[in-house]
């Protein structure tokens, strides 16, 4: 059953996806791009991760790729021609997507076991033979803590200087922005 | 499947229905009720030639929509035009699925339906269509979904002033959304839970979090105004400025879409505001109504839908009263009032929260809101003195004068 909707949204996800990149119009492709957002937090949802299913949607599709749309729409972007033409362009496609498909392929070597074996070598916080098996963490977790406490415990706990760490780049990322934007007022 | 299965799947279906229907029929009877109010508030008699005291004129304005023709404005694009009104329609009924209604009720049943199969639930039947353990984030997250409609309805008309309503209405619509969100983070951290049924349960057990929560209460409720887009935040369709905002393009059914779901997020808006911060299904001063039962269940539910339905008089009440604001007031509401406030806010609550349980070692609920209720009192008089006064917001006339002021300054060339 579970598996049945993970392929359903999975293959919506995909398409969205590919949809998003082939639309001539900006518009029709940030909504593709919200549709991919939507289907993977439905997948999130799959792995017991209730909480970044609501962040991704909250965050994601709700407000950043509204302030996409609001750009789209202020600029009226209509249907631009394709500047990625010529035999260099092909060129360099044909790379990325070969190195993309070798990534791929090494990728399906990857078991559950196998990433557990590799990273039981690490030094982490939770069992490692679990971490792969289809939420089981999750589950537990959200079972113990509730859907919130579940991803708060281990970010102001364990992880809590790499998570300051990390606001603080941000904040100066933020203040960066007002400072460049201010200087062409 | 197993027989439990099916028979919560049955009951869900069942639920699922039944809100869907009341959603639809209750939005009808609000547009009624909108227009009967506002008549009431302008001393007027209101719509009263269809049906006994009006009451068939949603059913009319239906027929009119569904029978009027449908235009297409010309240059407009055609697929996202006719996706924008099912965009906002959507979310807007999806919402109402999380907010408990009612005290579960005890349902038993265990019967063979033929090619079916057997059906059984015995125990309590949570009266919401999904409790879901994400609980208000849901509410937040689906409702940040409702602007894309907007959005797109102006954009695709190919029309100046829809294009204005719609760039409006996401601008504001993302802005308050913020205040939003922060002003629920008191109720988490009161009842430490963002499932809806357990706030409910924390509120039975001490008091309504409107007391110790006041001024969260206060930020959601101008939030969620502006979150709907009704007055006196209605710059998306501002009829005096925009004639009819982002719909002004839109005709028949489609335009009505419209206003379904408006009206569907106001009521969402009101049971959010019920189930928050005045106990959701609670009976206040007894215990009587979490014993569990069928009796309860009625009484909790009708409990429920006056909370609501007061609510929404109230939305209509401000809406006829308040003019609307300018939209660079609005702005300056959301960011440099509403949300410094929440954080501010957040940042009180924090402290006392941990004062409270830690250092004090208070533990009763019931002591607990009453202390913080102390505390709201003087965050209350503090802000709204201070807003008041003009320090928060200033007036047209006191920005007017710091223009003049800079004017003065400046070098006459």
């Amino acid at each position: 059953m579970t598996e049945v909707v993970f392929y359903i949204f999975a293959a919506i996800a995909v398409l969205s996806a590919a949809l998003c990149i082939l639309q001539r119009s900006p518009m029709v492709s940030a909504l593709w791009l919200v549709s991919t957002m939507c289907s993977l937090a439905a997948i999130y949802v799959l792995l017991n991760a209730q909480f970044i299913a609501a962040i991704q949607v909250l965050v994601y599709a709700g407000a950043i790729m509204v302030l996409f749309l609001f750009v789209i729409m202020l600029l009226n972007l209509g249907d631009a021609g394709s500047d990625l033409r010529g035999p260099s362009t092909v060129a360099a496609t044909l790379v990325i997507a070969g190195l993309l498909s070798v990534e791929l392929l090494a990728l399906t070597r990857y078991t559950p076991r196998r990433l557990a074996n590799e990273l039981s070598q690490w030094p982490t916080f939770t069992d490692p033979a679990t971490v792969f098996v289809a939420g089981q963490v999750t589950q537990q977790e959200s079972a113990a803590r509730g859907v919130v406490g579940a991803l708060a415990a281990p970010l102001f706990q364990v992880y809590l200087i790499p998570f300051e760490i990390t606001s603080v780049l941000l904040l100066a990322a933020i203040v960066g922005a007002v400072v460049l934007a201010k200087r062409n007022v | 499947m197993t027989p439990e299965t099916k028979g919560f799947l049955l009951l869900s279906v069942i639920k699922m229905l039944a809100v869907f229907t009341v959603i639809l029929v209750g939005v009808a009877l609000l547009t009624l009720m909108e227009r009967k109010v506002s008549a009431w508030m302008q001393n007027r008699r209101g719509p009263n030639r269809v049906g006994p005291a009006g009451l068939l004129q949603p059913a009319a304005d239906g027929l009119k929509n569904i029978l009027k023709e449908e235009t297409f404005p010309a240059m407009a694009n055609r697929g996202l035009f006719l996706l924008a009104p099912a965009i906002s329609f959507i979310p807007a009924l999806l919402l109402f699925a999380v907010i408990p209604f009612g005290a579960p009720l005890p349902v038993d049943f265990d019967f063979t339906l033929g090619p079916l199969g057997r059906f059984i639930h015995h125990g309590f039947m949570p009266m919401v269509v999904a409790d879901l353990p994400i609980g208000f984030l849901f509410v937040l997250a689906i409702s940040s979904m409702g602007v894309y409609g907007i959005a797109l309805a102006g954009w695709s008309s190919n029309s100046k002033y829809a294009l204005l309503g719609g760039l409006r209405a996401s601008a504001q619509m993302v802005s308050y959304e913020v205040a939003m969100g922060l002003s629920l983070i008191p109720v988490l951290l009161m009842s430490g839970s963002v499932s809806l049924s357990a706030i409910i349960r924390d509120q039975q057990m001490g008091l309504w979090y409107v007391l110790p929560l006041f001024l969260s209460f206060f930020i959601f409720l101008i939030a969620g105004f502006a979150e709907t887009n009704r007055l006196p935040f209605d710059m998306p369709e501002a009829e005096s400025e925009l004639i009819a905002g982002y719909h002004t393009e839109y005709s028949a059914m489609k335009f009505s879409f419209f206003f379904i779901a408006e009206y569907s997020n106001v009521v969402t808006v009101c049971a959010m505001v019920t189930t928050l911060f005045f106990g959701g299904w609670d009976i206040p001063f007894t215990h009587w109504d979490e014993a569990g039962g069928v009796l309860q269940t009625v009484a909790t539910a009708a409990f429920f839908f006056a909370k609501v339905m007061f609510w929404i008089f109230f939305v209509m009440w401000i809406r006829w009263t308040l003019p609307r604001f300018r939209y660079d007031q609005l702005m300056a509401l959301g960011w440099k009032v509403l949300m410094p406030l929440a954080l501010a806010y957040i940042m009180v609550v924090c402290v006392a929260i941990y004062l409270i349980r830690r250092v004090f070692g208070i533990t009763d609920p019931i002591y607990e809101g009453l202390a913080l209720f102390g505390l709201s009192l003087v965050v209350a008089f503090l802000v709204f003195g201070l807003l008041d006064s003009g320090i928060f917001i200033k007036g047209s006339a006191r920005q007017r004068r710091t223009l003049n002021a800079r004017a003065r300054r400046a070098p006459v060339t």
